[in-house]
């Protein structure tokens, strides 16, 4: 501990290097923190996807509907806790550009299965009695300034109503929150009865099916019973947990995981050279130095630890430093990417990558003090 | 002026026979401007894939009839005797049998194993009306024969045959119960319908037992019809449709991924290039103060400080365009003419290639020379202003 000023002192030896070194190493910090953290946020979806929820969807495609009647055959599925469904709606608020992503549902199916989404009782029964009503997500109704008792119309860019018009007039009842997934406060929930008898083609029919199932270890032999009951029907099923539903879903956007790899290991490997040539750099020029910590008593190991510990703090502080920008940027981009908050599970990943570089780039350097001859180094040879 | 001429190639002559004596550290600038240079090209290569793909498909003499309101052809649905009054509309253009050259269509969606994953994706099966063909004569089939009409066959894009599994001319696929064919391969020149499966529009309908088109694709007489053509439908009571010139409505459907895209490429591009700028700035300060005995030297012997700043510049920018180059080639290298593949705006699959065209090299080159420049000029200020005296005696 007592030679940390001694390390600190030699690290800002020649100012200018360390200063473009620090920044350097900032800056690929930086960048590993916003596409690790936008990388790992999209996963994360996929992570939180309930273990005991299954999908049922046609196995066609997943936007075709399935019949209504399905529901209560898949609550006879020995293990069905409680079946929910849901449809896609596509619609937009105002203007095409202001996407909403709402679905219509049934109020006491959706919270059986979909128990995460806190929602005041007394709201959900109002939902329960207003046919138009609507419950939203607190981020949702933040963005547009909606409150409890408000009249939204929502254009369906896919379900026009028996009148031929596809503007949805709704009166938002309640606000629900989900406390553990912030991503999700930014759906929009309505009732099915007043879709379905509002709609003017494909009445009966659901988007897909949402399973709970009570023991989560017997999901894949659920999904199979409940696909083998309705194969060779016209509408035959795909079942899949939740996770793997999402994933298929992410996997068809793009490898994201792939590229963001591909760009992070160009980063680094760049940046292996540029703070690899600045430490050997300052150690070739300060070998008298070195030479003459060894003549006052320093042992071989001593010298290697100091400069290693020179290349750890350099890293790391910089590291810790270009992280804490990216997790200040973060909240930005929020429009872009849909991600909330820079993961913690990053900040740590980085920090472990931080010391690996400061492993790879400082051993050479510390390597060759060690090796240092004292007669030979202040001699100049 | 001519002397200083002499000064200035005189000095970076020299300088430039010394780089090698510093060639580990004049690695990082290369590398550091290389490796920018190959990931801002990449992504940009990628974003001109894809807008290309989206783009070509599409002619301004073509227009797609939707239902209003719809922005895509699978939110849109139009009945049969509505297909039948659009395609009676003035400024179609007509077949040499007297039929309007239009074709009301239906996109279904199917899920099916990728050859790479063996994840399931979504591709799109379009039905045409008996004159879909004529109406998108650049599909060509490439290998096989055509799809008849009223029979489960089907043709499939060039794209979609590559990228899913149990797509060849033989192949089965079943749909809704329903054996279909797979009879021939067509090319369409790179659009998007090369990543769709096409086949007679009636037999899919009755297949799904549904009696609702989604779209109507006509070919104008010419591209301004398209106004006269709009304002017809638009205003024929019996109608609510949107009329899009196919050009736009393509164009539009690639707005969002190449706006992302193009995002990915400037911010993370930006960001490493400001990275590579400080690397760029440590390499040449520590390469003027390896030269300090020399420019002390040449300064003592009357040479001025324009000569010495423009050899550092020029080392700079020398080392930035063989980076920016290497750059370029590794991307050219590894990523040129790569499929790649993501969610369209029909929520199927879009195969596109990634495409480094000259313009785009040139840009990573500019890129390459503006880190150059701005890493070189503060050591250059630097190297200008060493103090003559105590750069001698340093040594």
């Amino acid at each position: 501990m007592k030679f940390i000023p001694l390390v600190w002192s030699a690290l800002w030896r020649k100012k200018t290097r360390t200063i473009f070194t620090l920044l350097s190493i900032v800056v690929a910090f930086m960048l590993f923190g916003m596409l690790q953290g936008v990388n790992s946020a999209f996963n994360a979806t996929v992570d939180r996807a309930n273990v005991n929820r299954l999908i049922v969807a046609s196995a066609v495609s997943f936007t075709e509907s399935l019949p209504y009647s399905y529901l209560s055959q898949i609550e006879t599925v020995p293990g069905v806790e409680a079946v929910s469904h849901q449809s896609w709606f596509g619609t937009y608020f105002q203007d095409p550009k202001n996407i909403v992503f709402s679905f219509p549902m049934e109020a006491d199916r959706f919270v059986r299965v979909s128990s995460e989404y806190q929602i005041p009782p007394d709201q959900l029964d109002a939902l329960r009695r207003t046919r138009t009503g609507a419950i939203v997500g607190e981020d949702l109704a933040k963005k547009y300034g909606w409150k409890i008792g408000d009249r939204v119309s929502l254009h369906s860019t896919i379900w026009t109503k028996i009148d031929g018009t596809s503007d949805w007039p709704f009166d938002i009842v309640g606000i629900y929150r989900v406390a553990d997934d912030p991503n999700r406060n930014s759906e929009f929930y309505f009732n099915y009865a007043y879709f379905d008898e509002a709609r003017s083609f494909g009445k009966g029919s659901v988007g897909w099916c949402i399973v709970k199932v009570s023991d989560p270890a017997q999901s894949a032999s659920i999904a199979q019973t409940i696909d083998k009951h309705f194969a060779n029907s016209s509408y035959e099923t795909e079942t899949k947990t939740e996770k793997e539903f999402q994933q298929s879903f992410l996997k068809q956007i793009g490898d994201i995981n792939f590229i963001v790899t591909r760009i992070l290991f160009a980063v680094f490997f760049a940046l292996l050279f540029a703070t690899g040539s600045s430490l050997m750099q300052s150690v070739r020029e300060r070998i008298p130095e070195l030479a003459v910590l060894k003549t006052l008593g320093f042992t071989d190991q001593g010298v290697l630890v100091l400069v290693f510990a020179e290349s750890l703090l350099l890293c790391v502080l910089a590291a810790l430093a270009g992280l804490a920008v990216a997790a200040a940027l973060f909240p930005g981009f929020k429009d872009v990417f849909g991600v909330v908050r820079l993961p913690p599970a990053v900040i740590a990943e980085g920090v472990i990558m931080a010391a690996l570089l400061a492993l790879l780039t400082g051993l050479p350097p510390a390597w060759r003090a060690k090796r240092l001859n004292i007669v030979d180094a202040l001699a100049g040879r | 002026m001519a002397s200083l001429l002499n000064q200035v190639v005189a000095v970076t002559a020299n300088n430039i026979r010394n780089i090698p004596q510093r060639a580990g550290i004049s690695a990082v600038v290369v590398i550091g401007i290389a490796v920018t240079v190959a990931v801002l090209v990449s992504v940009l290569a990628m974003a001109a894939g894809f807008t290309r793909t989206i783009s070509n498909t599409g002619r301004v003499d073509r227009a797609l009839v939707l239902r209003g309101g719809s922005e895509t052809e699978t939110a849109s649905t139009i009945a049969r005797d509505n297909t039948l009054t659009i395609m009676d509309a003035p400024g179609i253009r007509r077949d040499t049998d007297g039929k309007p050259l239009a074709s009301a269509e239906m996109v279904a969606i199917v899920s099916m194993p990728l050859k790479n994953t063996n994840t399931k994706a979504n591709i799109a099966l379009r039905g045409i009306g008996p004159k879909g063909m004529q109406v998108r004569p650049e599909i060509k089939i490439v290998e096989g024969r055509m799809f008849r009409p009223a029979v489960l066959e089907l043709i499939v894009g060039k794209s979609a045959a590559a990228q899913f599994k149990g797509l060849n001319v033989g192949s089965h696929i079943n749909y809704h119960n329903a054996d279909w064919t797979v009879v021939g391969i067509f090319d369409s020149g790179g659009d998007s319908h090369e990543s769709e499966m096409i086949g007679d529009v009636e037999i899919l309908l009755s297949t799904l037992r549904r009696n609702l088109f989604q779209d109507v694709v006509v070919l104008l007489d010419s591209p301004q019809a398209f106004d006269q053509f709009k304002g017809d439908l638009t205003t024929n009571p019996t109608l609510t449709v949107d009329v899009k010139r196919e050009t736009e409505y393509y164009a539009k459907q690639s707005k969002e991924v190449s706006k992302l895209l193009f995002f990915l490429a400037y911010v993370v591009g930006g960001i490493m290039a400001l990275g590579a700028v400080f690397g760029a700035l440590n390499t040449m300060y520590s390469a003027v103060s390896s030269r300090s005995l020399e420019i002390g030297t040449l300064r003592a012997i009357g040479f001025g400080a324009l000569p010495v700043v423009i050899s550092v510049l020029f080392e700079a920018l020398l080392l930035a365009l063989i980076g920016g180059a290497i750059g370029s080639l590794l991307a050219w290298i590894f990523f040129n003419g790569n499929a790649v593949n993501t969610l369209g705006a029909n929520f199927t699959q879009v195969v596109f290639r990634l495409t480094v065209t000259p313009p785009l090299v040139m840009s990573g080159v500019i890129w390459a020379c503006v880190i150059g420049l701005v890493g070189g000029l503060f050591p250059a200020i630097r190297a200008a202003r060493i103090p003559v005296a105590a750069a001698l005696r340093a040594s």
